[in-house]
């Protein structure tokens, strides 16, 4: 469990990014921090494994909270995806995904071999494992990422806009495997995106930010687009928006959903 | 040429010599550039005005500077020592902008992703900084190691045998072959150590090459 307790961040150019924020990230489930640019959601993310230092307040995994740990050793405990992969360039496919280990001190063979299944794992053929992250189209060198992320074993994945830099055909199947992933695997998993539909289809429960952080609204995705909390979320999650807004018609006997454009979408069973 | 092929036999050990006293220099020149480049990267109060120094090294004349060294190191004026001290000074200070350079273009984004991983910050200089600062590292030390062939002719001034013998006798005596030959082997000694540093340089980094070649056949998703 990951608890942000009243925690603000102000840099020192006197930009606020995130103003008394508090979240309970539970366990073994998937909650997405969805806002746009300027929410402070990243920064949220980095607060978690240090690489941002809260203002004031503090983040508890598992009711200890991170300021008292060794950074490097707690980022080395949690499963970090971030846009682009963030893979090694220089690195081959393989040593990225055994990075973490090696840097605990596993054996660099046992780290391999452990690599070239977790490639397996995440839909990639282990044949790429020797080649270098820029041989590798966008879609595989994130799944090279989830694999880099996998490869501890840790409880926490932070996820930041893993799936943000591919073409909405590959961001899809990048993200029914993480779920697939996910239900082997039942990890605690922050995400970030700022693509509301992404957040809708991965999350348990959704985090709806304004700028600074404030939460404007949060719970499963039902809720947010059956009662949205107010304009803003109502504007943000599109909930007027004719794609949203589905009616009924009946055809030769069967219901007919469409949408607020009069376009038929689907069939009621 | 008359000169050249009664002399020939003496050029094998001019080149040695010659070698003696600038691949230490070259060596030593990255060894001490490079930890200044980075400081000069990671501290910028520090690095403004350590650059600023260190490119004032080069204005200085070699004349003055051979003097200099053995007074404030305590070596004899005319030793091998000085040489290499003299050559090292220059290198140095060619070589530590383009080593600040060579850090700058490290990908902020990599680098940050790699702390985020967890290696540690010394860690992080040897696995990924260093090894990403190559390319733009490569570049500098072929400039610094061309110049410091030249340089080593000037040895010859303080008794230090090398190609530049062939500069000084022949001009004393002259022997315009023998002149040429110096030139014309100070040359091919500059292009050689630099094909080397081209060399190292490749070997150093695979995936550039590797990178380029996957690009060009683009490997479907």
């Amino acid at each position: 469990m990951i608890e942000f307790q009243h925690v603000s961040k102000t840099y020192h150019t006197g930009t606020v990014a995130v103003s008394d924020f508090s979240l309970v990230v539970p366990s073994h489930h998937i909650t997405v921090l969805v806002g746009s640019s300027g929410s402070g959601k990243t920064t949220l993310l980095r607060m978690v494994n240090r690489m941002v230092e809260p203002t004031s307040g503090a983040v508890l995994i598992d009711q200890e909270t991170v300021a008292a740990k060794n950074a490097v050793a707690l980022r080395r405990s949690i499963g970090y995806v971030m846009q682009q992969g963030g893979l090694l360039p220089h690195r081959t496919v393989v040593d990225n995904v055994a990075t973490v280990p090696v840097l605990n001190g596993v054996a660099r063979r046992t780290a391999r071999r452990d690599a070239m299944s977790l490639l397996e794992r995440v839909g990639l053929d282990p044949s790429l494992g020797k080649r270098y992250p820029g041989e590798l189209s966008g879609g595989q060198q994130q799944r090279v990422g989830v694999a880099r992320a996998l490869a501890a074993d840790p409880n926490i994945l932070l996820m930041d806009e893993p799936f943000g830099a591919v073409d909405p055909i590959v961001r899809r199947e990048l993200q029914d495997e993480l779920l697939r992933l996910q239900a082997d695997l039942g990890k605690t998993i922050l995400f970030v995106t700022h693509d509301i539909d992404e957040a809708f289809r991965l999350a348990d429960e959704v985090v709806v930010l304004r700028e600074r952080a404030l939460v404007a609204q949060q719970g499963v995705a039902a809720e947010i687009l059956a009662a949205p909390a107010d304009d803003f979320v109502r504007t943000f999650v599109g909930a007027d928006q004719a794609g949203r807004v589905l009616s009924t018609r009946m055809v030769s006997g069967r219901a007919v959903a469409v949408d607020g454009t009069g376009r038929v979408v689907g069939v009621l069973e | 040429m008359k000169w050249l092929s009664a002399n020939w036999h003496q050029i094998p050990a001019l080149i040695g010599d010659h070698m003696t006293l600038c691949v230490p220099a070259i060596l030593l020149s990255i060894l001490i550039a490079v930890p200044i480049g980075r400081l000069a990267h990671r501290h910028r109060l520090v690095g403004g005005p350590l650059l600023g120094f260190a490119a004032l090294l080069y204005a200085i004349p070699a004349l003055p500077l051979l003097i200099v060294i053995p007074v404030v190191f305590g070596i004899p004026l005319r030793s091998m020592a000085t040489m290499v001290v003299a050559l090292t000074v220059y290198g140095v200070a060619l070589l530590v902008r383009t080593a600040a350079d060579a850090f700058a273009a490290v990908d902020r984004d990599v680098h940050d992703a790699a702390l985020a991983v967890g290696h540690s910050p010394t860690s992080v200089f040897w696995r990924v900084d260093l090894p990403l600062a190559v390319p733009v590292l490569v570049s500098g030390i072929r400039v610094m190691t061309v110049s410091t062939v030249s340089l080593v002719t000037i040895g010859a001034l303080i008794g230090q045998s090398g190609l530049g013998v062939l500069l000084t006798d022949g001009f004393q005596r002259g022997i315009a072959a023998e002149v040429a030959t110096g030139v014309i082997l100070t040359v091919v000694v500059a292009l050689l150590l630099d094909a080397v540093v081209i060399g190292l340089g490749r070997i150093a980094t695979p995936w550039i090459r590797a990178g380029r070649a996957g690009r060009r056949q683009a490997v479907p998703s």
